[in-house]
């Protein structure tokens, strides 16, 4: 990354300034996820356990087999969610766009139901293709449907749209599960959060969500024109429709990859986004990066605080970013209607 | 007699569902696990049947369908009241968070006071008004901005409605195995462990509460003409709009604590009733009534029969049929299907 020359003038406000503190700050909550839980870690250990593996302490153990997967998950997890939400607010011009309000993320769910109802035990692939599948078909859905509405793309529209596609996809999971009787199976994977994260899954999640955040970054500059007003971003000359294209990738990759390892989390797409602007303004290749970061600190802290205000039983974390989550909607349905 | 006029031209349709439900009904009476034939419900009826046909009858078929018909009214009615209150055709107790609300209040009862008196029917519907009413006036605050705008309040709702949500996880995760699994099966909105007591603990609130919205026809046929209107003709509107905001919360609470989370009856029954008969409250109301009872009988028939010998929960099969209605409603509808 080249550094602009004008940092020195825009000192402490420049974006990149932002992005290195967040940064810092991910590596600390990073240290913390590891450290904090049932059984504290303090950083010598920690510290040992990554230069000089012994099989034999458990606490050594602790850490590599279930501290550092989990960590790694919360953090990619969270940088995927948020991007997916800020892709999804620039190719729709809608504030209210977020992978969770809009259905996505619950149908995914609805796949993943579906491949436990029929495989009964599936590999780790073939859920993830799964999800992929679900959310693919929402993420069209809502697309087509914001379409042909006659209101295009209006906040309330397409969060209404999302309530409906979102409670018909939950419904049917449950009939699904209970008809096939794995109610139990499918209802722990949806609130399971992170708890159950291995490296196989890590491994997973890595790759593709690089993938992701390459496509997106690709059509940062294109996806500010388009934020514009799609009158503006075509008299410049530029492709809305390639671009829409790329951007619904991207976002049915992250957030599938995301519900296939952590069941539903919502409201992360939704809250960074409009945080990170506040900071960065709103120039995509800034928002897109910084939305990264400031999602994986997100996730990152709602995850130790999900372990740590009810240990030792996990609280869900979906139920702690819908909590910080919701003063923000109502932030954004209160305020007066201003384009993003 | 302007009312008696309109009443009697809708009288059409309320012969049609009336008897529509006394067919439906029989139906369902002699559908489900144990076919029973339509001679011999009547030989029931009259008191000459085996005890194997008295016990499937009166202990388990008829409870169950007689709640649903009063859940069914009890719910299009509560919708009827806040669609004309806010002058918004999407606004819905299920949408707007108030039966989360409802949901909420009767699981932290359940919590707190597991087993002890208070969780008897009887005081349950008293919780769950108490919850209700409570989020009712929370939306109705926070989408207060020099008076109530539709859009406004539809979003505000939806985010009440997710916090809702997270808390009710949040309590659910901390409750012991037995409480989880009472406030599980009860909040997918399952009238199977329908019993007569449940049903005596929601007549009375009905019974009450229908005359009096019934008698609100007129100040809602007012309100539609617009806030200056209303005034000018002598209504106190903020008063009118706080009492009636109230009688709904009554209506989904006292519903809610019996059935459970039921979503979508009070968005589809006003709004086929207005499309049958128009926007006239005082036929509307009683209409309404009718296709929601209707409409949840043919629900309850559904969900034990088409899957049988396992019984989908009715609040599953109400939200199948009804979010495809809510996304057709969003596409069709022009000008915002607000009547502004």
């Amino acid at each position: 990354m080249v550094i602009p020359k004008n940092i020195l003038k825009k000192g402490f406000n420049h974006p990149i300034t932002w992005c290195i503190t967040g940064s810092f700050l991910v590596f600390l909550s990073f240290l913390l996820s590891v450290g904090l839980g049932a059984v504290a870690i303090p950083l010598h250990v920690l510290i040992d356990a990554i230069v000089s593996f012994q099989p034999d302490n458990i606490k050594h153990q602790l850490v590599w087999e279930v501290r550092l997967p989990r960590a790694f998950a919360a953090l990619f997890i969270g940088a995927a969610l948020a991007v997916a939400g800020a892709i999804m607010q620039g190719v729709t011009r809608n504030p209210l766009a977020d992978p969770s309000i809009i259905g996505v993320t619950q149908g995914a769910g609805l796949a993943i139901a579906l491949c436990f109802a029929i495989l009964s035990s599936g590999s780790y692939w073939m859920l993830l293709g799964w999800s992929f599948v679900g959310s693919a078909i929402a993420s069209i859905l809502i697309l087509v449907f914001s379409n042909i509405s006659k209101e295009k793309f209006s906040p309330v529209t397409i969060a209404l749209a999302g309530v409906a596609l979102s409670t018909l996809f939950s419904a049917l999971s449950t009939g699904i599960a209970l008809y096939f009787q794995v109610a139990q199976d499918v209802s722990f994977w949806f609130s399971g959060g992170l708890s159950g994260t291995k490296w196989d899954h890590v491994y997973i999640l890595i790759p593709i969500v690089l993938i992701g955040l390459t496509l997106s970054l690709w059509i940062s500059r294109p996806l500010t024109l388009l934020s514009l007003g799609e009158e503006t971003s075509i008299s410049l000359g530029q492709s809305n429709h390639k671009t829409r294209v790329i951007g619904l990738i991207a976002v049915i990759l992250l957030s599938s990859v995301a519900v296939s390892i952590a069941g539903t989390i919502g409201f992360i797409g939704l809250i960074i986004p409009h945080i990170v602007r506040l900071f960065v303004g709103h120039e995509y290749k800034w928002i897109l990066p910084s939305s990264a970061i400031a999602g994986a600190l997100l996730l990152l802290t709602a995850d130790v605080l999900a372990r740590m205000i009810n240990a030792p039983f996990e609280t869900p974390v979906s139920a702690i970013t819908a909590i910080l989550g919701v003063p923000i909607l109502l932030h954004l349905a209160r305020r007066k209607r201003r384009s993003i | 007699m302007d009312w008696w006029l309109t009443f009697s031209r809708a009288m059409k349709w309320f012969l049609i569902f009336v008897f529509l439900i006394i067919f439906i009904f029989i139906i369902s009476l002699s559908t489900g696990m144990i076919a029973i034939s339509f001679h011999d419900i009547l030989n029931t009826l009259i008191g000459n049947g085996t005890a194997k046909q008295e016990l499937v009858l009166f202990q388990l078929r008829l409870p169950r369908m007689i709640m649903a018909l009063l859940i069914g009214a009890g719910l299009a009615l509560s919708g009827a009241i806040l669609q004309g209150l806010s002058r918004n055709s999407l606004a819905d107790p299920g949408i707007l968070g108030i039966n989360a609300g409802a949901g909420l209040t009767v699981v932290l009862c359940i919590y707190f006071l597991h087993g002890k008196y208070f969780t008897s029917p009887f005081f349950l519907p008293m919780f769950a008004f108490v919850g209700a009413l409570t989020i009712a006036i929370i939306i109705y605050i926070l989408s207060w901005q020099k008076g109530i705008e539709p859009n406004r309040l539809l979003l505000v709702g939806i985010g009440i409605n997710a916090l809702c949500g997270a808390l009710l996880i949040i309590f659910q995760m901390k409750m012991d195995p037995r409480d989880f699994q009472k406030a599980t099966i009860w909040l997918t909105g399952s009238i199977w462990g329908a019993q007569w007591k449940y049903v005596w603990a929601l007549v009375p609130w009905i019974v009450i509460l229908l005359p009096i919205s019934f008698w609100q026809a007129k100040a809602m046929n007012i309100f539609q003409l617009g806030e200056s209107v209303s005034i000018a003709l002598g209504v106190h509107v903020e008063r009118q709009r706080r009492f009636l905001l109230c009688i709904s919360a009554a209506l989904a609470g006292a519903c809610v604590a019996v059935g459970g989370g039921i979503s979508f009856v009070g968005l589809l029954a006003p709004h086929l009733a207005r499309r049958l008969i128009g926007p006239n409250y005082y036929s509307l109301l009683p209409l309404s009534a009718l296709i929601g009872a209707t409409l949840l009988l043919v629900a309850d028939m559904i969900g034990k029969n088409i899957l049988a010998p396992a019984d989908i929960p009715i609040g599953v099969v109400t939200s199948i049929i009804g979010s495809p209605y809510l996304i057709y409603m969003l596409l069709t509808r022009k000008n915002s299907g607000l009547q502004n």
